[in-house]
């Protein structure tokens, strides 16, 4: 891109110099992606969805080897650069913070195409509906469920998915960051729609999702515009120059157009006041869905977001720094605040995920190195949790509906004491008790924060408060599903293949391990801190 | 006060050891029971038979392994006896260092002592008690999660460490609270304890962080020995957050509501948990955070008035009740005020708050092992004004329960005597109108502690029996007596033992001294001559207890209560702390939480009902409800959009 030189300039034609082995675990999940449409076109129905979980599986497990080689055996940080009048610019940067990111979304990844796969005895994945393009409750959509249908598709969508998010916190300029927003989103929002159950409330999140994103990308656009105007370029590093030598005419169009930019990238991680989607799209969507996009959207948006703050306007930061300050705090007391009221688990998923953008925007806030090996960590942390809390989610059946209701919980504890009690410890991480990643978590990003001066100290302390409003709320769940009798036995865990297994598995491992020895994965956090300017 | 004693922490803080021999074998103090707890919840009912006797076992294993840590730091001399045990790297990444380790020194050992062996005891007694509960795996299972939970509390080398213990012991607190959890208004108890206790935890989390910031550590020795170059207002912060984490666990004043509800869980627990050990542990905080709270004087003040106002509040409740357990529990609060009083009088007080806080261990562990056996032989009833002259049917817990009676009342020679004696000396040594004020409300505490536990002897034990015709009081098994009986006799001459009058300086006293600093009686003379305090101590004490033989023995007991005065009225209903809870708190809570979730569904969403219709709701209005929330959605972005760039630009 950087070299896309249109229209009068001069015509010298410099071809990128483009490093694949960087570029690789990128190319191997889009390559999947298309083999994936290849598999819906010509592989016959019956063995359709095998292929397809394989070519995912597979592809995400080569994209990790890939990126795991490349980090240790390639001189890590140049790759799709360009060197231009001797800054360093591109439109792809692959530097630390986007290695670990990257490691962390495919391991997201991974997860959540294992539970995404749960069929459950059925012929497709047991979470999305057999036709998608049926009316609801229609005769179209019994035929369809009557002739073992089903939409394979949402694995290719899903790869799709990952790339954007791969190269979201990857991108070096404003616009290759807009093209990663899109490619992260557009199959969101599809795989939004899909839900097999109470499939309008799924077709209204993803409609909702749809709209509300495709109104913040406008912002982010509109701010890239502005900056543009401002800078002259869309490359961060450009941008940071041109702060750096103020005094042009165009100083004015600095703060709304980071405004604005911040304001797209806040959009996706669910900060107040852009943050009315989330329990909507979150109670709405697949619940396998709405895990990955839980944890994945995050972790790829706070990247895009440390990257444009830390790398671009990182001078301004007088000019920001307040208004961020402001969304922290707010994003903080409304989602643990308004959990309190919750009776959907999912909802209340939702907006326990709304109060950890707040604790992590503490994190970003340091401007720190030990801010950003902070806020990996979270990111890292939380996503494990999530992807496994809601496979637990989806699992809790009643009439072979899922089971949203807090009220359909109780005495959860005493019929299916393991589920419950990994759905208790994955409570107690978001709630940051110790032992837990939770913990580990927050102490990562609070403890910078503090050392960033007082506007940190005022937020850790209303962290701290908002995390106290927040164990209440999990421990609320906790005493349904132990200390309260059950209105019934209705309500049932289905039993999960080895798939959804071992997500949870894996996900609840995790979680204790961050908790007991964060030790390497902090470490590597610490050493993957270092942007490239 | 500080000037002398800043550098003694010091230096107990820089001759911390190694541990070598025994202590390096430390981490099995936490390790054994833990391995217990784990062994019994996922062993599940295949460890039904064996399982408790196993967690007992352990129970009384780690009480070996403490008392050969002991015995190990008797071999160093006094300023000597710190032994530092390194278990692992927490986050050992870069600026953030955290290590994981243990700390054996005097202070440290004592509660170790305390914690296994009554902790075994009573481990031993629920052997018997728990006997025909059908989840008593369970209930061992925990028993011993609270057992390493408590250990590491108190083994911690650092806060942070501390605060998992802390955060263990509530867990286990709670499950145990709520173990007879098919009576709602049990469950509804272990909820309250829960969160009188997360407001607590919340100023520990605060405190942590606060410390973090000042010092940018968190282990004991380099917060000790930091303090002094910290300023006057973080420390007076970290004291104050210190305090609120203490008044949570310990159930002091205001967060005192849980500990009568608390009751609610089996005996042996309450016994343990809510009398001897967990609820001591803000005790254990302070006195262990001694260099900040010497250094911050209106933290300390801020301890010593938390202390008084719920001695004399936990005393006044503990008069009206008639429910056996909720007496003891008022009682508990009232001698916790003792010890948070003396902990908050600085040097003087520090050993003095602990050893009162090891013999109120004994003596209310023995009471309430004996309220067990009551219930035990009564089925389960809890009415006082249902029992009298059980003395005839109970022989041995009359007996038991009798000399930890005595020593609650600070008899001579009974272990109170030693200890809470020492505290009253201690508030009365002072300047101006604090000795006075302090002096006489533990005076007066005193006497009224003497009314309300001679009230509970007499009422259960005395007077004419007024039990129903079909309750047949027995004694109880062995298992649940021998327990009672090694109690009773701590209770009768641990106090004596431990303050032994002969030496020069009390044993505690020199014991506890590397830890707090040694207090040099010759400083310090109370505001009244000893033995006048000594005089007038038991004369308060035997004027109650007169008043209660006169109305509770010579006199019929009621067998319902009358209606009594208005402070009856309301000390029954714990001073109405539930009320002003609840119209303090909780409405306002609710209300705001109401409203911005008002705001949020109503006000931001447009459309009535919002997700609520749409789950159940018809086709139709689907459609109107989805246009209308996305709208208003997108308007509140805007709306955000719009202040925060109209901000900025107003700012710029």
């Amino acid at each position: 891109m950087s070299t896309a030189v249109l229209g009068a300039a001069p015509a010298v034609f410099t071809p990128a110099t483009l490093d694949y082995v960087a570029l690789l675990p990128v190319l191997i999940v889009l390559g999947a992606a298309v083999v994936g449409v290849l598999v819906e076109a010509f592989v016959p129905r019956t063995s359709r969805y095998a292929a397809q979980v394989w070519v995912t599986l597979l592809s995400l497990v080569a994209a990790l080897l890939a990126l795991v080689l490349g980090a240790v055996n390639h001189q890590v940080g140049t790759a799709g650069l360009s060197q231009v009048g001797g800054t360093v610019k591109g439109s792809v940067v692959v530097d630390g913070p986007t290695l670990f990111l990257q490691g962390t979304i495919l391991v997201f990844a991974l997860l959540g195409a294992l539970s995404l796969s749960e069929r459950l005895g059925g012929v497709g994945a047991d979470a999305f509906t057999p036709m998608g393009s049926s009316t609801p409750g229609s005769p179209q959509e019994a035929q369809a469920v009557k002739a073992g249908a089903m939409t394979a598709e949402v694995f290719p969508l899903f790869l799709f998915s990952v790339s954007g998010m791969m190269l979201f916190p990857a991108a070096g300029d404003l616009l290759t960051m807009f093209v990663a927003l899109e490619v992260l989103s557009l199959p969101l929002y599809l795989l939004s729609g899909l839900a097999r159950r109470r499939r309008l409330l799924s077709q209204e999140a993803s409609l909702k999702y749809f709209l509300l994103g495709a109104f913040s990308s406008a912002f982010f656009l509109f701010g890239t515009a502005l900056l543009y105007g401002f800078a002259g370029s869309v490359y961060l590093p450009d941008i940071a120059t041109a702060i750096g030598a103020r005094g042009s005419a165009f100083d004015g169009l600095l703060v709304p157009g980071v405004l604005m930019v911040l304001i797209g990238l806040l959009f996706k991680v669910g900060a107040v006041p852009f943050h009315m989607w989330t329990p909507d799209v979150y109670q709405g969507a697949p619940t396998p869905v709405t895990g990955f996009m839980a944890a994945g959207t995050k972790a790829a948006a706070f990247g895009a977001i440390l990257r444009f703050l830390y790398v671009g306007v990182d001078q301004a930061q007088w000019d920001w720094r307040p208004a961020l300050i402001v969304i922290a705090a707010l994003t903080m007391i409304v989602g643990a605040v308004l959990s309190v009221t919750q009776t959907d688990v999912k909802r209340l998923l939702a907006y326990s995920s709304i109060a950890h953008a707040g604790f992590i925007l503490v994190g970003v806030l340091s401007l720190s190195r030990e801010g950003v090996s902070g806020t990996l960590f979270y990111l890292a942390a939380y996503g494990l949790a999530t992807i496994a809390a809601f496979a637990i989610v989806g699992l809790v059946r009643e009439g072979g509906s899922e089971a949203t209701h807090l009220s359909q919980w109780t005495g959860l504890g005493k019929r299916h004491p393991w589920t419950a009690g990994i759905f208790a410890f994955l409570l107690l991480a978001f709630a940051g008790i110790p032992l837990t990643s939770g913990f580990t978590a927050k102490f990562a990003v609070f403890k910078p924060a503090l050392e960033s001066g007082t506007a940190g100290v005022v937020l850790v302390v209303l962290g701290l408060l908002c995390s106290a409003i927040t164990v209440f709320v999990y421990v609320r769940v906790i005493v349904l599903m132990y200390f309260t009798d059950s209105s019934g036995d209705a309500v049932a865990v289905v039993e999960p293949s080895a798939f959804t297994t071992v997500t949870i598995a894996a996900g609840s491992l995790f979680t204790l391990v961050l908790g007991v020895a964060p030790a390497s994965v902090l470490m590597l956090a610490e050493r993957a801190s270092q942007f490239i300017r | 006060m500080s000037s002398f004693l800043v550098p003694l922490a010091d230096s107990a803080a820089a001759a911390s050891h190694p541990a070598t021999g025994v202590a390096a074998y430390g981490w099995l103090l936490v390790a054994l029971p833990l391995l217990g707890a784990a062994i019994l919840l996922v062993g599940g009912r295949r460890t039904d038979s064996w399982g408790p006797k196993l967690a007992t076992g352990l129970s009384w294993a780690a009480f070996v392994v403490g008392f050969l840590v002991f015995l190990n730091l008797l071999g160093y001399a006094g300023e000597e006896r710190s032994l530092s045990l390194h278990l692992y790297s927490w986050v050992p990444a870069g600026q953030f260092q955290l290590e994981a380790g243990m700390l054996f020194d005097p202070l440290s050992i004592a509660f170790v002592l305390l914690v296994t062996f009554v902790g075994s005891l009573i481990h031993v007694y629920s052997l018997g008690y728990m006997e025909h509960d059908p989840d008593k795996r369970r209930f061992f299972a925990y028993l011993n999660l609270f057992v390493a939970a408590m250990l590491l509390l108190v083994l911690a080398d650092s806060y942070l460490l501390l605060y998992v213990g802390w955060e263990g012991v509530g867990l286990a607190s709670y499950l145990l609270i709520g173990f007879w959890n098919f009576n709602p208004s049990y469950a509804s108890a272990a909820n309250k304890a829960f969160i009188a206790n997360r407001v607590g935890d919340v100023g520990m989390a605060v405190a942590i962080m606060f410390l973090f910031w000042q010092f940018g550590a968190v282990d004991f020795s380099t917060v000790n020995g930091a303090v002094d170059g910290a300023s006057q207002g973080a420390v007076t912060a970290i004291g104050l957050f210190l305090l609120l984490a203490a008044c949570g666990k310990s159930a002091q004043f205001p967060l005192q509501s849980w500990l009568g509800d608390a009751m609610a869980g089996p005996t042996p627990v309450s016994a343990l948990i809510h009398a001897a050990t967990m609820v001591t542990a803000g005790v254990y905080l302070v006195v262990r955070s001694h260099a900040i709270f010497d250094a911050a004087p209106t933290a300390q003040l801020a301890v010593v008035i938390v202390g008084a106002i719920t001695l004399i509040y936990g005393a006044i409740v503990g008069c009206a009740k008639d429910d056996i357990k909720k007496a003891l529990a008022a009682s508990t609060m009232s001698q916790i005020g003792y010890m948070m009083l003396a902990a908050g009088l600085g040097p003087v007080g520090y050993a003095f708050a602990i050893f009162h806080l090891l013999t109120h261990g004994f003596f209310k562990a023995g009471m309430f092992l004996g309220a067990g056996s009551v219930m035990h032989g009564m089925n389960d009833k809890v009415d006082m004004r249902g029992f009298g002259n059980l003395s005839s049917a109970m022989k041995i817990t009359w007996a038991t329960f009798g000399l930890g009676w005595l020593a609650i009342l600070g008899v001579p020679p009974f272990a109170g005597f030693w200890s809470k004696d020492k505290i009253i000396e201690a508030a009365f040594i002072g300047e101006g109108w604090r000795p006075w004020v302090f002096g006489l409300a533990t005076l007066i505490g005193a006497g009224i502690t003497a009314f309300y536990m001679s009230r509970l002897f007499f009422m259960t034990f005395h007077g004419k029996k007024r039990w129903p015709e079909d309750a047949h009081p027995h004694e109880s098994p062995p298992t649940m007596i021998y327990p009672m009986m090694i109690l009773a006799a701590g209770s009768a001459v641990l106090g004596l033992i431990l303050a032994w009058p002969f030496a020069q300086t009390a044993p505690i006293v020199s014991w506890l001294a590397p830890v707090v600093g040694g207090h040099d009686g010759a400083e310090h003379h109370p505001v009244l001559p000893v033995p006048v305090i000594t005089v007038a101590t038991l004369l308060v004490v035997a004027l109650g207890a007169g008043y209660a033989w006169l109305r509770y023995c010579r006199d019929a007991v009621p067998r319902t209560a009358p209606v009594g005065s208005l402070l009856t009225r309301a000390a029954r209903q714990d001073l109405y702390q539930d009320q002003v809870n609840e119209g303090l708190l909780m409405r306002p809570g609710l209300h705001l939480t109401r409203a911005l979730v008002f705001l949020d569904k109503r006000g931001v969403d447009g459309a009535a009902g919002g997700l609520a219709a749409l789950i159940g709701g018809s086709s139709s209005r689907l459609r109107r409800v989805q246009n209308g929330l996305a709208r208003s959605y997108a308007l509140t972005m805007l709306l955000g959009v719009v202040v925060i760039l109209g901000v900025v630009w107003v700012v710029q």
